[in-house]
Parts: C-alpha cells; structure tokens; sequence
C-alpha cells in the first residue's frame, strides 16, 4: 500500500454468541479507496466482522475505527450520521418485502437526497440496469429468483454510491456469466468513484480479479491480508488449503 | 426438598416481567422521542389507520350489536323481575359506553391488528430488515413503531364511538322489538342517565389500550428472534400480553376516573 491510510480499522475484536467465540482478537485493516475481499470458512464469522464495520453489532472486547474515531461511544445520532457515508449489500439481501424492488432501490434515495421524482426514477432505472433487472422494478420482492433479490439488494446499496460499501457474498448463487458481470460492477463502481468496498466471497478467482487486498480469516482471526499475489504466493499451509478448496490439510473440513 | 425453590421461581418472574415492563416503557419513551422530531411519516401513518381503523370496521360492528343485543337480554331477565324495564337501555347505554365499548373493540383490535403487527414487525426482524432500515440510517422506531402507535391511539376512540352506537342499537332492537320495551321510554332514559362524560372517559380509555396494544405488538415484534417459529411466538405473546395490560388497564383507569 503506498499509504497506510485505512478508512475502517478493526482491533482485537472479541466477539462471542453465548459460549460461542466467533471473533478471537481479529484485527484488520481496511485501506481507503480500495477492495478488500475477505475470504474464509462458512460460519467462520465473516457477516458477523461485517456487521461490526457498520456498528449493528457491538464488539464484547477491541475496537472499530472508522476514519480513525471509536464508534463504539457513538450515540445514536451520530451513529446515524456515520451510516450515511456506508451502503450495505446483506446476504439475503434483506430487501423490504412489503414495497417494489423499485421502491426498495429509491428507498435511500427518498431518505436522503432531495431529488424529484423524475431524478429518482432516472437514478433507480439506471441501477437496475446495471445488475441486469431492467423491466424488473415493478415486482415484489417475493417474485424474484434468489439471484435477482441479491442483485436488487446490490442496486439498493449503491444507490447512494456511497463512500464505502460492504458487500456480503455479492456472487454467491449467481450463474457464472452474472458472477463475472457482478464482478465487473463492483471493480468499475469502485473504479470510477473510487469509493472503498468491502468484499466476502467465496469465489477465490473473482477474488483475484477484483480485490486490492485479500483477508483471510480462519479461528476468528485474520491469518494472512495482503495482495492478491502476495496471498496465491503465500506460504501459510492454511492459506494454500483454502485458496486451493483442498478437503486435506491442516484445516480440519468435516 | 428445598422449600425455597418456588419463591425463587415466582420471583424469576416477576423480575422478567418488571424487565419487560421496563423495556416497553423504553420504547414508549422512545416512540415519543421521535414524535417530536421531523420527518414525520404521514403516509405511514395513513397507511396504519387504514389498517388498524377501516379494516376493524366490520368485526368493531359485528361485536358491539352482539354485545347490546346480549346485554339487553339479560338486564331485561334481571329487571323485569321488580318492574325497571323501562331502564334496561341506560343500562345498556352506558355499560357500553363506559366498559364494554372500548374494552371489546380493543380486545377484537388486538387480535387482528396487534397480532399483525407483531408478526410484520417480527418477519422484519428475522429477516435482517430491521438491520437494513438501521444501515440506511433510517431509526426503525421512527419508522415502523410511531405510525403504528399514532394510528391506533387514533383509531381506537373512532372504533369505540361506532361500537357504542351499534351497540345501542343491538340493545334497541332486542328491547323494543323483541321484548316489547317502549321505544319512547328507551331512548329518554338513555338521554337521560348517560352523560357525555360517561362517552368521554370511555374514549379516553380506548385511546390509552390503542396506545397498549400497538406498543406491545411492535415490542414483541421488535425483540423477535428465531425464524418462523419466533415470529409465531412473537405473535402469540403479543395478544396474550395485550389483552391482559388492556384489562388490567382497564381496572386501574376505571378506579381512577369514576
Ligand atoms: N445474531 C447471532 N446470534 C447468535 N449466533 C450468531 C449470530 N450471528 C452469527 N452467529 C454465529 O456466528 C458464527 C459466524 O456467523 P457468520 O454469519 O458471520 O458466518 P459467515 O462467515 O458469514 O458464514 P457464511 O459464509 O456461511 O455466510 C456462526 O456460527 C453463527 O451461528
Ligand atoms: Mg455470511
């Protein structure tokens, strides 16, 4: 990294559910301007950091800085404030079951913008061509395949083409033509608007293709963050299990 | 055998119930909180009393010309025996305007309304959109609790007004129609024992279990976890607790203000 300028910083986070450790000290540091994909078992505990980043859950033990504050302190207010600077991408896409997947993008946007309805409709018309569902807006939630409520999730997020964007699992149950245009989006998005994105996936190519840095966690904790060379050259058996999806080694699978 | 095993095991209750108290009262003072900040949802909160109002129309009608059908049958058995029927419609008259009227259509509300409330809120909850309204820094009390809660606080007193009415008018056809009470001598002693404030403190009363059943049905909603099966918990709990604060509110309010 040319300059060791992170926008989100987590440190010595502890986080248990009852007496399930999920994160185990895990610090991690998220370089402004750039995509960092973290990578690593599931139910390792990667939505769980995610969630951290944007203060729904709160760490037992450590801290997340975002631009070098605490927001642990943060009352609500300026909690609020904070997440305006964030978009997310949930898992499951978490889209509002009782409004349209066009209502669901403008949502944001009616929140916190002052455009007009022409702009909104401009704005909403042009996300939902970006991840393929032109000619989609006006169905419910409840009408799309898993893969179309995750890319309506996708144009909810940048919506707002926020500074920062947290993606959880952007791919994961897309066919592989929409995996790579996904892709594509996320790099260009970043590209053009040089924004910074946090990525989880499962797809170590796209990994490849798109991140800055690469994270992986294994135990709760980070094991190995660096450039998509420097985590395909690494020498940490774990690393090479995983990036290689091998069932033997030192991760034990089953 | 250790006899102070059941007291330890009322008082785990009673220590959950205080807690929850304490947490519904949180959420009322939140709710009022942001009734005083802006935005103010007016849409939503149309939405919500179309809801919580015009959709209870029907079963607030059905239930109030049953009850003061039923009630006049009764008091007509009951005063007929030493020749006071012609007071059988203040009875009725005001058994519904100050008890029957907003506890019945606050019951019937809790179970259609409260209920989905709970179950609207709770799905949300389980399905990270309570989490995303969060993200999109948008307050999910703000948004999904205050209209509910206006809306009923309205709504309920509206509700009342037309179970009162049908009411009467359930007494009335039982009364003078079936039974052969005097029509003349029905209406006058309405007129003549039952007071606005008698209405008055019983609409009073319906916009306080308005204000019961929405808080309850968003908490219960709100703290849901666990899947479908949860929200079904969710739900259930919701009624359960409704209905029992509404009656105790009842009493306390009654004591209090008659
Ligand atoms: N709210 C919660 N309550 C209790 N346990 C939780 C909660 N959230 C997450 N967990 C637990 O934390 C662990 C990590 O969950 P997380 O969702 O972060 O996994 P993940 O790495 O995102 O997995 P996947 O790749 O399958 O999405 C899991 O064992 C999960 O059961
Ligand atoms: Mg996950």
């Amino acid at each position: 990294m040319v300059k060791s300028d992170a926008i989100i910083e987590l440190r010595e986070v502890h986080k248990s559910f009852g007496a399930q450790k999920v994160l185990d000290g895990l610090s991690l540091s998220v370089p402004r301007g750039r995509i960092t994909v973290i990578i690593g078992r599931s139910g390792g505990g990667k939505s769980v950091i995610l969630k951290h980043m944007i203060g729904l859950i709160k760490p037992d033990r450590g801290q997340v800085l975002v631009d070098g504050q605490d927001i642990m302190p943060l009352d609500d207010r300026d909690l609020n404030e904070l997440r305006k600077r964030f978009g997310m991408l949930f898992q499951d896409a978490a889209l509002f079951d009782s409004m349209t997947v066009f209502e669901n993008v403008a949502f944001p946007l009616r929140e916190h913008t002052r455009y007009n309805e022409t702009k909104i409709r401009e704005v909403v018309e042009e996300k939902l061509g970006l991840v393929g569902l032109t000619g989609h807006g006006e169905k419910m939630p409840s009408q799309l395949s898993g893969g179309m409520r995750k890319r309506a999730g996708l144009a909810r997020a940048i919506a707002l083409e926020p500074e920062i964007i947290l993606f959880d699992e952007p791919t994961t149950g897309l066919d592989p033509l929409m995996t790579d245009a996904i892709n594509r989006l996320i790099k260009n998005t970043q590209d053009r608007l040089g924004i910074t994105a946090v990525v989880i996936s499962h797809d170590i190519q796209g990994a490849y293709q798109v991140a800055h840095q690469i994270a992986m966690l294994h135990k709760g904790r980070i094991i190995a963050a660096g450039s998509p060379e420097a985590i395909r050259e690494s020498d940490d058996a774990v690393v090479q299990q995983f990036i290689h999806g091998r069932a033997e080694g030192p991760i034990e699978v089953l | 055998m250790n006899l102070t095993r059941p007291l330890e095991a009322m008082g785990r209750v009673v220590m959950h119930g205080l807690e929850q108290a304490g947490e519904i009262l949180l959420l009322l003072l939140q709710t009022m909180l942001w009734l005083m900040r802006p935005p103010w949802r007016m849409r939503l909160v149309f939405k919500q009393m179309e809801f919580v109002g015009v959709k209870s129309l029907n079963v607030t009608i059905l239930t109030g010309a049953f009850t003061g059908g039923v009630f006049a049958l009764q008091t007509y058995h009951g005063f007929s025996l030493f020749g006071a029927e012609s007071l059988v419609g203040s009875t009725v008259a005001l058994a519904l305007a100050r008890e029957l009227g907003p506890v019945l259509t606050a019951l019937m509300v809790t179970g259609r309304a409260g209920s989905a409330m709970a179950a609207e809120v709770g799905t949300m909850r389980v399905t990270e959109q309570i989490d995303a309204l969060y993200v999109m820094a948008v307050n999910p009390v703000q948004y999904l609790v205050l209209p509910r809660v206006l809306a009923s606080v309205m709504m309920l007193p509206l509700l009342t007004i037309v179970a009162d009415f049908v009411g009467i008018m359930g007494g009335y056809v039982v009364g003078v129609h079936l039974l052969g009470i005097n029509a003349g001598i029905f209406v006058a002693k309405i007129i003549e024992y039952v007071d606005p404030e008698d209405i008055m403190q019983g609409l009073f009363k319906a916009a306080i279990f308005g204000l019961i059943l929405s808080l309850v049905g968003c908490f219960k909603g709100f703290y849901t976890y666990g899947g479908a099966e949860g929200v079904g918990r969710a739900t259930t709990e919701a009624v359960v607790l409704a209905s029992v604060t509404i009656l105790a509110a009842d009493y306390v309010l009654t004591a209090l203000m008659f």
